[in-house]
């Protein structure tokens, strides 16, 4: 099972904290595939291991043992910066927390990332009100997140993972900490991007509404993905065809 | 790379004035009192230099006794006599001036003002040995010499306390009761660094002094000057042992006279006022470090505080390198900002302080310079722990960090 549009595979992946008695098994041996244009949720209870996926998933946290391969490249081999340059380049962050910078401006916000890929100021201020067009955001653009309702701050922070357009978005909770209203604005937010961008989103999350916005939803219990309860869900994938 | 991370620190620190302000008062105060200090050593350095050389370069002040001793000592040793004066002359060479000189504490009269004042008895060579120029009126003739008739010369104290200011030429005063005619009057030489009035003077014929006021032929002191370039210590040797010679030294003994020599003098406070000037360059050099610990301190308050940000930027892709020198761009930048406004308060400060104390106001711009690369190089070795830090935190950890 080896498909040309495999974007992420976890092969027999697990992690493990602590040393001796004291250690912590978080994932016993996870396999799962990805394919580009996806958009797959992640489920399972608290502890289940779906947000060490997503950290290793966003090379900010590296396996014990198996293998995670990013487009066939074996990702446990890339040291520190290898992987910075990774998440740099391929991947778009979005938390629960929103994780905008304090007392600074949506757009310098959504600029951020292409400061490090070393753009210059007026290309930056290009992509990034082209980002934040793209999320419904380009008045809000010299607000400061202070100023912006909780969706409106995601969506910022949805422009700022986009900006660089990246391989895949990588979503922990994102409506976590939003009301259903603002939520559903999100997953729909979302959803038109995987569709009409063709963006890969892996996202964690623990409402079953939201999760029926992607299009496969991946069950983790105990450190392991339970193949009884992963299934596809009724949504209409971008690329996606089995 | 650069320039986006000096464009970070100084966005950082405008969004904190106050704090970046207090951080940097250390390096600030540091920085200033550097200077100031070097400034004002430089100053006082310059003036003493100044006030030596007023006296007479190249001066040599012969004095009975030993040197700065008990008083009964010099009074024990016999005076000098005006015979010692013409030997010198005869036989030491590279002397441009020497002149005898006695003095005594006399009060001045002039109708019915009175001063309290020093006369001495000397002749024009006193003049050139001492460094004096006549503002009006004239030297003494030989022939005045000579007879030890009862002209004198003023200083410029003299001229303000006993005749109000107005030209004193061809007036009488009295010496001690005695009649005598200013001819001269000297030209300000102001206070000497122990805050003695050098221009509180009245200089009279040495033999009208002996005669008419002192009553005995003593010569209290001899003022010698050389020529430029002449060896001072040979001559000193050379005049020590000639003394010896005239006043029946015997070898056991110590000298019963000693030299004193501007020169040195010079040297001595010269290196003195460089010593405290090094001492206090050096307590000020402390609170610099002391600055440079304060930013330490709060760059790694400031990493604390923004872990998140530090995680974001991490999560983003920034490399370790990067967050490495923003933080440490940051801690220079801040550093020598507040190296920068040290020198220029150190500008004013000196410049006031130098008016104060009515020195000279010398800049050392190298000094400047060395502070500031200085307070740069502080920021740089203490800016770097806390950048390690930031550049080294766990990005999922700084994500959580509340």
């Amino acid at each position: 099972m080896n498909r040309a549009d495999t974007l992420i595979r976890f092969d027999g992946v697990t992690k493990s904290y602590g040393s001796g008695s004291a250690q912590f098994q978080a994932l016993k041996g996870v396999d799962f595939e990805v394919a580009e244009g996806e958009f797959v949720s992640l489920m399972g209870p608290s502890g289940s291991g779906k947000s060490t996926v997503m950290n290793i998933l966003g090379c900010l946290d590296v396996l014990t043992s198996g293998e995670y391969f990013f487009r066939g490249v074996p990702v446990s081999q890339l040291d520190r910066n290898q992987r910075a340059l990774l998440r740099r380049n391929h991947i778009g962050f979005v938390f629960q927390g929103f994780n905008l910078l304090a007392r600074t401006s949506a757009m310098e916000n959504v600029e951020l990332p292409l400061v490090y890929r070393g753009l210059g100021r007026r290309e930056r201020n290009r992509l990034s009100m082209a980002a934040l067009a793209k999320v419904g955001l380009e008045k809000w653009a010299h607000h400061h997140p202070s100023e912006l309702s909780g969706g409106q701050q995601q969506r910022v922070a949805i422009a700022r993972a986009l900006v660089t357009t990246p391989s895949i978005l990588l979503a922990d909770e994102p409506t976590g900490n939003l009301d259903s209203e603002r939520s559903e604005e999100i997953m729909q937010l979302m959803s038109q991007l995987n569709r009409e961008q063709n963006l890969t989103i892996l996202m964690v999350t623990h409402e079953p509404e939201m999760a029926e916005y992607s299009q496969r939803i991946i069950h983790f219990v105990d450190g392991l993905v339970d193949p009884a309860r992963s299934r596809q869900t009724g949504s209409a994938g971008a690329q996606y065809a089995d | 790379m650069l320039i986006n991370a000096l464009k970070l620190a100084l966005q950082q620190i405008r969004r904190n004035v106050m704090r970046s302000f207090l951080t940097t008062l250390g390096i600030i105060i540091g920085v200033a009192a550097v200077i100031t200090m070097v400034a004002l050593g430089n100053g006082a350095t310059a003036q003493v230099t100044a006030q030596v050389s007023s006296l007479g370069t190249n001066l040599m002040m012969v004095n009975r006794g030993q040197g700065f001793g008990p008083r009964r000592d010099r009074v024990s040793a016999p005076a000098f006599e005006l015979a010692d004066v013409t030997a010198i002359a005869n036989e030491i060479a590279g002397i441009k001036a020497i002149a005898p000189v006695s003095s005594g504490s006399v009060t001045l009269i002039n109708g019915n003002t009175s001063w309290s004042s020093t006369v001495r008895g000397s002749d024009n060579q006193y003049l050139l040995a001492g460094n004096w120029t006549l503002a009006e009126g004239r030297n003494f003739s030989d022939d005045e010499l000579a007879d030890g008739s009862s002209m004198c010369i003023v200083g410029q104290t003299v001229v303000k306390e006993l005749f109000s200011g107005e030209s004193p030429l061809n007036q009488k005063m009295r010496i001690a009761g005695n009649n005598c005619v200013v001819i001269g009057v000297l030209k300000g030489k102001g206070q000497t660094s122990f805050g003695q009035d050098q221009d509180d003077i009245v200089i009279v014929p040495m033999m009208n002094y002996q005669r008419r006021l002192a009553g005995s032929r003593d010569v209290h002191q001899i003022y010698i000057s050389l020529e430029d370039g002449v060896d001072t210590d040979h001559v000193e040797q050379r005049l020590t042992t000639l003394l010896r010679l005239r006043r029946n030294v015997a070898a056991s003994e110590s000298d019963n006279f000693n030299i004193f020599n501007t020169t040195e003098l010079a040297e001595t406070l010269t290196s003195t006022t460089q010593t405290m000037t090094g001492l206090l360059g050096a307590v000020a050099g402390v609170s610099l470090l002391v600055g440079g610990i304060g930013i330490m301190n709060i760059m790694l308050v400031s990493v604390t505080e923004r872990t998140r940000e530090i995680g974001i930027r991490l999560a983003i892709g920034a490399l370790e390198h990067e967050v490495l020198l923003q933080f440490l761009v940051e801690a220079v930048v801040l550093s020598s900002l507040g190296g920068l406004i040290g020198i220029l308060l150190a500008l004013g400060l000196s410049w006031s302080l130098a008016l104060l104390m009515s020195m000279p106001f010398i800049f050392d711009v190298s000094i400047s310079v060395a502070a500031f690369v200085f307070s740069a190089a502080v920021g740089v070795i203490f800016g770097y722990v806390p950048a390690r830090r930031a550049a080294q935190l766990n990005p999922i950890e700084a994500l959580r960090h509340e």
